[in-house]
């Protein structure tokens, strides 16, 4: 059942982005949606362990999510839980799970977030609504009968 | 709030199911079609078509009316709709975000390269 992936391709070692992504001040650094300050980054990135964001924007909301980390395999793969605490709108808790390819100059990213409220729909049907979501928004948007 | 994420909660699980993705599709071909015509395509019984019916109704996804013996399909576009949008804005948050670790990591690259 995931609900999204996106894919970039990085200029940096895999080491890198695998830090940037797990620690706390490497979280801080990208994590902030405008030029709004980060106001709180803990991260434990072992299995089990937690971490918490929380961040204000420039119209003065505050947001915080938080999650626990279920995969942790440097510089590779990391996945974790995902909920809004504070001002956000997610309906309940999702998984990220984002794996690191090297690649020529870099790194390839593959990030995928879903929704975990049905894991088992999720593996067997892995990808499979995505597209056909999309068929059916593509057609809704021409216009359907109703 | 909370009922909107109830809908989508909704809207998103009637959709995991391959056999209700295959009857929207099928409805989105054509305005409305009865309930044998929807279940020709499936090898499974008619009672198990209609209970699948019934959870994209409880979604919101179609509507049924009845007339005489027949009943009668349609799509109904909102839930859809509001599932799409939802996944549009999940796309343009993480797109941001990336693009930031993007760019932070790069640059961290760099200084590691310099130090080097």
């Amino acid at each position: 059942m995931t609900s999204l992936t996106l894919v970039r391709h990085i200029k940096a070692a895999p080491e890198i982005v695998f830090e940037a992504v797990t620690t706390a001040e490497g979280i801080a650094h990208w994590w902030g949606p405008d030029a709004g300050p980060v106001l709180l980054s803990e991260s434990d990135p072992r299995v089990g362990g937690k971490y918490r964001l929380r961040f204000r924007k420039l119209d003065y909301t505050e947001h915080e999510c938080s999650g626990e980390f279920l995969v942790v395999d440097p510089p590779r793969r990391v996945a974790f839980t995902w909920r809004w605490i504070v001002g956000g709108a997610d309906p309940g808790e999702s998984r990220v799970e984002i794996t690191l390819r090297a690649i020529g100059d870099g790194t390839e990213l593959t990030f995928s977030h879903s929704l975990l409220q049905d894991e088992s729909a999720r593996l067997s049907h892995e990808g499979g609504w995505t597209g056909a979501l999309h068929k059916l928004g593509a057609y809704l948007a021409k216009g359907a009968p109703v | 709030m909370e009922n909107r994420h109830k809908n989508l909660d909704r809207t998103f699980g009637a959709l995991g199911d391959p056999t209700r993705r295959a009857i929207l599709g099928s409805l989105a071909r054509r305005a409305s079609a009865s309930v044998s015509e929807l279940a020709a395509p499936f090898a499974i019984k008619l009672p198990a078509v209609m209970k699948h019916l019934s959870v994209l109704d409880e979604a919101g996804l179609i509507t049924r009316s009845k007339s005489g013996r027949v009943v009668t399909v349609r799509l109904r576009p909102e839930s859809m709709r509001e599932a799409m949008a939802w996944l549009h804005s999940q796309e343009r948050f993480w797109s941001k975000r990336l693009d930031k670790l993007t760019a932070y990591a790069e640059r961290k690259e760099l200084e590691a390269q310099s130090r080097k």
